[in-house]
């Protein structure tokens, strides 16, 4: 096991040398340098310019470069934003735990909708409850998220006025009151839900596939002769199988959302780090563009690492290859 | 033994099983579902490519300042942009696009993803290992964010690079997918057999494994084909996808993020979306039940 580990990791070095390298190199295609970020005399002349360009060693080898920029960034110091005027760690902080809070809510609904159609589609299947899960599993993966969170912002945020239609907070409560944290859930509540009820698809499908397929196993027959009431059959030996595979996607699961928030968070003008990245993208912000890219690709392969271990953990078949 | 062969070919010819077409059909006819779907889609493109060959594009995509955010009536159907141009007109031409560009994209990934996965899963070994590592990668890259950043800094941006670009970043499921088939596949007895007749691996990955996984790879087009057209018109839809000279589902939808447009001119964007739904439904539902006539398991009939 713990060579297996060892090994993912170990797999995982390469790969986020080859990101930061690809990050870096899109850096370097984007227009605008380091110098774009700061405050230069716009009367500077050309010889100055290039002068403060060798300083800052604009003008050396790539590999060099290279090197400089990735142990800053492995400082966290991606520079400074062209925009905001500020270090862009400073800028991207406060817009991360957003994010984090958004994916951390979407994934409670996600379970707390999946976990209950999975088991009951899987324990009915073929009745009209299973066939009712399964259609609208079927519509949810047919469906796109932006136009899914579009109606759903029309009729709950618009229409109905339920919720509020953008930000994350509202204005006029201070930090700190329970006011606060109020507002600030209500406005994360229908971005997480338009995206959960989209995003339940593939757990529903997996679990209800696993039910049907221990249900008819050895394992189950044999409890069921010893008399183990149908209830316990069901808690204690089908859904522990059936739930292994469903735990290991949470990595994978995870770094779905992460990728997924750049169309829900610029829908609902929620201010978190997809939002932050798009916005930059159009002001030609490079600077905070490749810190947020480095960022998320860094998150994405941490995530698929999480599956890969807990997907070892609960199969041991998987080690062996 | 002649007359062994003599009686094997009676029963064959008694009990010959249905070939591969035959039973996709009558499962398709089985299937109310995916047959009205794939009546729908049927009419939908027709309609759609039909119409778009008697349309002006320049005309719909011309602005008039006298006919902005109209109503829907007789003249405009579904009423007019910011612009006053026609929105009945650019959702012709937006469907047309959007179906047109993800064919492309879907069959470009389809060629890739099926040349790497047989010859991962049928070479095996260092050919497999190196191939698998790139797939690895790629996949657990953010691929929204990077096909958005690409579309920002290449220096020329029109529709054939568009579909570039994400090709580049959409091969890899369907590699890995046809790697595990053609895994599975070449330790089986007929590919084993031809080996040792010393058939050149060539003409047993082209004659004989790609027939093996094909209804996989029809699958797997499908679904991804629905997938595509998704994709595309989100890209587009936050204004990283096709160029505005193309119109696609996707622009029309994007003028909801202007609010006003969201809540109050529901002719604009809810049409076009409509159509991404109706089009992404019924393209599963006949892919779906594909995948089921594909699957002798879960055979309906």
């Amino acid at each position: 096991m713990w060579k297996f580990i060892l090994r993912r990791f170990l797999v995982m070095i390469p790969q986020l040398f080859l990101l930061s390298i690809i990050v870096f190199m899109m850096a370097k295609a984007m227009p605008g340098d380091a110098l774009s970020g700061q405050e230069i005399n716009p009367r500077a002349n050309p010889a100055e310019l290039e002068r403060i360009r060798e300083d800052l060693g604009l003008n050396d080898p790539w590999y060099q470069q290279y090197i400089r920029w990735a142990s800053n960034a492995v400082q966290g110091d991606f520079g400074i934003s062209y925009t905001h005027k500020t270090p862009v760690m400073d800028v991207i902080e406060d817009r991360l735990w957003n994010t984090v809070f958004l994916a951390l809510v979407t994934l409670i609904f996600t379970y707390m909708l999946a976990i209950p159609l999975g088991i009951l589609s899987g324990r009915y299947n073929d009745t009209w409850v299973d066939k009712t899960v399964t259609g609208y599993s079927y519509i949810g993966f047919g469906t796109p998220i932006f136009i899914f969170a579009l109606i759903m912002l029309f009729v709950f945020g618009f229409a109905l006025d339920w919720f509020p239609s953008g930000g994350s907070v509202d204005s006029k409560v201070d930090e700190g009151t329970f006011a606060y944290v109020v507002s600030k859930i209500n406005h994360l509540i229908l971005p997480a839900l338009s995206t959960a009820l989209i995003a339940t698809t593939s757990t529903i499908q997996y679990l209800r596939n696993e039910i049907i397929d221990n249900k008819i196993k050895d394992f189950v027959r044999t409890a069921r002769s010893k008399g183990v009431p149908e209830s316990n059959v069901y808690s204690r030996h089908i859904l522990r199988n059936s739930f292994l595979p469903i735990a290991a996607f949470l990595g994978y699961e995870i770094t779905g959302l992460i990728g997924g928030a750049v169309i829900i968070e610029t829908i609902f003008s929620y201010p978190g780090l997809g939002q932050l990245f798009l916005s930059s993208v159009s002001l030609r912000d490079f600077s905070v563009v490749t810190a947020i890219v480095m960022m998320t690709g860094f998150a994405t392969l941490l995530g698929t690492l999480l599956s890969d271990i807990i997907l070892s953990a609960v199969d041991p078949r998987i080690r062996i290859e | 033994m002649e007359m062994k062969v003599e009686s094997g070919k009676i029963i064959q010819t008694k009990d010959v099983s249905p070939s591969g077409m035959k039973i996709i059909w009558q499962e398709i006819k089985k299937d109310k579902l995916a047959m009205g779907s794939l009546i729908i889609l049927v009419a939908i493109l027709v309609f759609v490519y039909g119409a778009s060959f008697f349309m002006d594009a320049k005309e719909i995509a011309k602005v008039d300042f006298l006919s902005i955010y109209m109503e829907p009536s007789s003249d405009y159907w579904l009423g007019t942009d910011y612009g006053g141009r026609d929105v009945f007109g650019q959702l012709i031409i937006g469907t047309r696009n959007s179906f047109t560009i993800s064919l492309f994209i879907t069959l470009f990934t389809a060629i890739i993803g099926l040349s790497l996965g047989l010859l991962a899963g049928y070479f095996g070994g260092a050919t497999d290992n190196v191939i698998m590592r790139v797939i690895d990668f790629v996949i657990a890259l953010p691929q929204l964010m990077f096909i958005v950043v690409v579309v920002t800094i290449v220096p020329v941006f029109n529709v054939y690079v568009f579909i570039l670009i994400m090709t580049m970043f959409l091969w890899t499921g369907k590699a890995r997918l046809i790697r595990s088939k053609a895994l599975s596949e070449r330790e089986l007895d007929y590919i084993h057999a031809s080996q040792t007749l010393g058939t050149p691996h060539w003409k047993i990955i082209l004659f004989q494994l790609l027939p093996n996984v094909s209804s996989l790879i029809i699958v797997n087009f499908i679904l991804n084909l629905a997938g595509n057209i998704g994709l595309e018109s989100s890209l587009t839809f936050l204004g990283f996808g096709l160029p505005e000279s193309t119109p696609s589902l996707g622009t029309l939808i994007s003028y909801a993020r202007n609010p006003d447009v969201l809540e109050n001119k529901w002719w604009i964007w809810v049409p076009a979306s409509l159509m991404i739904l109706v089009l992404m439904l019924s393209i599963n539902f006949v892919g779906q039940a594909l995948k089921r006539a594909a699957d002798a398991r879960q055979r309906r009939g």
